[in-house]
């Protein structure tokens, strides 16, 4: 038998390994080549300039600029979705009236879950052109629609919401969050679930109350998930581009108005396609990378804590 | 949890302990604080958080049957009539075939992602030999890197094979598929590995006693073991393929006046509304996507507990 075991390894690996290595791999060390050319993508033609646009990326304001927002929503993004999430998860695992059965969740918790998770598996183009609605400048627009009926903004002068210089990048974090919400919520809550009743039954025969038993119970079991939570929020963070390329005024690929909402990676996108430059664009990507890569490891560092078994 | 509940329910003298309904209500078991009140409150939040999830989404199927005056004079006007027209407008400027684009592609990307994902890490995690680990690494470093870090060399590569095998280039489906897959296995790969390494062996080492091949025992043995993990990951990718938008729109380009337009459904909806598709016709536009948004809703409604089930654990891997 042993005498077939390396052609069925070769034979099973083959296929994969090869594809990976061609469009994954290949790509991703080609681009830091690229990045030292002053390729413009059109033509075989390339010379190398060393660190040239690395030192014109640290001196482009559009750049710095979009390396700012990409660091604003990676502050605000994990943040309030993972509290919104928590907060919901505790509401229907343990919010619900404690009067027969001990520790319960809300009633209907079954059913908020599924109207929650719903936005997770809508395409990223229904939320682009939904929001575009909900946005809109005019009283046909759903939140502009809401404040004049509630009386808080004059017909006459709606807001602007994506056009406006100070809120377009908000009005996209709301969506990401709006999206988010639901499956974090979803993770929590079965985190929570595994977390045995009787924790709490006995922290409620000692007397505790519900907000003790949320930051001494809850919170330091489901530490590991809020961690695994947050690397893939940090992640979408980074990106964001399907959502600010469509939704957000610009020529090409969005970050508009006058690059009050840009971010690294619409400004990627339009240098590679729309500028033609390719060794700029590579270089960009280099420092997407190497952003994510210290992020990942920062957060790794800092979430660190003893695991708890139970 | 649940069998372990009816288990201990069947002893009568252990009842108290399985939490069942029988047990008399007691006051010290409340929360010290009631629970009224916050009771209230919670559903309030809960019921409002709902509201903004389903507002936004009635609105817009509700705006598939308005005018364009109607949608652009008031946010609360009601449709003044109920007729379907801005649904056929919208099948016929083609949200029907990105529909069967995107079908086509993920139906492609998604059999091959699974069946060379699980190739790999069936081989990786059950047998021994040299270089297991320097290719088990390479895989999971794949899925920290971002999308980004390959995306100009990418282009030109698939540009490239274009130029060398037509069908696999630019604006080609299997293009697009091989892409799709190759990007899909690293996350495939580490989560399948830890999978079959949870697998028990004896299964397996009866088969091969019992004069089975490696191949036969991976398909017949091991495949149907680990459904459930299969699943999961399935789920994974079929909604990271589904709302994939950077790789069609870089890779997905018409390469001239005469290529037919192969986008994926995402993709081809945006070019819609921002082109010229849709700038006077916002009903249109509306009715496009509750038909794209209808057959999610219908699969997601059938299976939700799965898709909860496989993404969460998929993610928590």
């Amino acid at each position: 038998m042993r005498h077939r075991k390396y052609p069925f390894i070769v034979g099973f690996l083959i296929v994969p390994v090869v594809l990976y290595v061609v469009l994954v791999i290949w790509p991703y060390l080609q681009t830091f080549g690229y990045s030292l050319t002053d390729w413009s993508g059109a033509s075989q033609k390339m010379n190398f300039i060393g660190l040239r646009n690395y030192a014109k990326l640290f001196g482009d304001n559009v750049f710095i600029s979009a390396v700012g927002h990409n660091l604003l929503l990676l502050l605000v993004l994990p943040v309030a979705t993972i509290l919104l999430a928590l907060f919901f998860a505790f509401m229907l695992n343990v919010g619900g009236r404690s009067g027969t059965g001990g520790v319960q969740g809300v009633r209907g918790a079954a059913f908020y879950k599924i109207i929650f998770f719903f936005p997770q598996v809508l395409s990223v183009a229904i939320l682009s052109v939904l929001f575009q609605g909900v946005y809109r400048t005019d009283q046909g627009g759903l939140l502009n629609g809401i404040l004049v009926k509630l009386g808080l903004e004059d017909a006459g002068h709606p807001w602007q919401w994506l056009a406006d210089p100070d809120l377009g990048l908000w009005c996209v974090t709301g969506v990401l969050i709006w999206s988010g919400v639901g499956f974090y919520l979803v993770l929590f809550s079965a985190a929570m679930q595994s977390v045995p009743k009787d924790i709490y039954e006995a922290a409620l025969l000692d007397g505790a109350k519900r907000a003790q038993t949320f930051f001494k119970i809850t919170l330091p079991l489901l530490w590991e998930t809020i961690q695994t939570a947050w690397v893939y929020l940090a992640i979408a963070a980074m990106d964001a581009f399907a959502l600010v390329s469509t939704m957000t005024p610009g020529a090409y690929y969005g970050g508009g108005p006058d690059h009050h909402s840009e971010i690294m990676a619409t400004y990627l996108m339009r240098n590679f396609i729309t500028f033609g430059k390719a060794g700029y664009a590579c270089a960009m990507g280099v420092v997407i990378f190497f952003i994510t890569l210290i992020l990942s490891v920062v957060s790794l560092r800092v979430t660190r804590r003893e695991k708890i078994e139970f | 949890m649940s069998t372990k509940t009816d288990a201990t329910s069947t002893v009568p003298a252990q009842r108290e302990v399985g939490g069942t309904p029988p047990r008399k209500p007691v006051k010290e078991q409340r929360f010290a604080d009631g629970g009224g009140i916050l009771n209230v409150f919670s559903h309030g939040f809960l019921a409002l958080w709902a509201l903004m999830i389903v507002g936004p989404l009635i609105w817009i199927v509700l705006g598939s049957f308005k005018t364009n005056a109607q949608i652009g004079g008031s946010a609360w006007a009601w449709p003044s009539h109920w007729h379907f027209d801005a649904f056929s407008r919208a099948w016929s400027k083609g949200i029907g075939s990105f529909f069967a684009n995107t079908v086509i592609v993920l139906a492609g990307s998604l059999t091959l992602t699974m069946l060379l994902g699980a190739m790999a890490a069936y081989v990786l995690a059950r047998y021994e030999f040299r270089g297991n680990r320097v290719i088990y690494y390479f895989f999971v470093a794949g899925a920290m890197f971002p999308v980004y870090l390959a995306l100009v060399p990418l282009f030109f590569m698939v540009k490239n094979l274009g130029q060398v095998l037509p069908w696999l280039g630019l604006n080609q489906y299997a293009g697009l598929i091989l892409v799709y897959t190759a990007y899909s296995l690293p996350f495939t790969v580490f989560f399948l590995y830890s999978f079959f390494r949870s697998l028990p062996t004896a299964v397996h080492e009866a088969a091969m006693i019992d004069g089975c091949s490696h191949t036969r025992a991976f398909f017949q043995v091991m495949v149907p073991m680990a459904k459930s993990g299969l699943i999961s990951v399935l789920i994974f990718n079929v909604l990271g393929q589904w709302n994939q938008y950077l790789l069609p729109v870089t890779l997905m380009q018409q390469q001239s006046g005469t290529d037919p337009d192969r986008s994926m459904l995402a993709q081809g909806l945006m070019n819609l509304a921002v082109q010229s598709g849709y700038a006077s016709d916002f009903p249109g536009l509306f009715a496009g996507m509750t038909i794209a948004m209808l057959p999610v809703l219908v699969v997601y409604l059938s299976f939700q507990k799965q898709v909860q089930a496989g993404l969460t654990s998929a993610t928590l891997k």
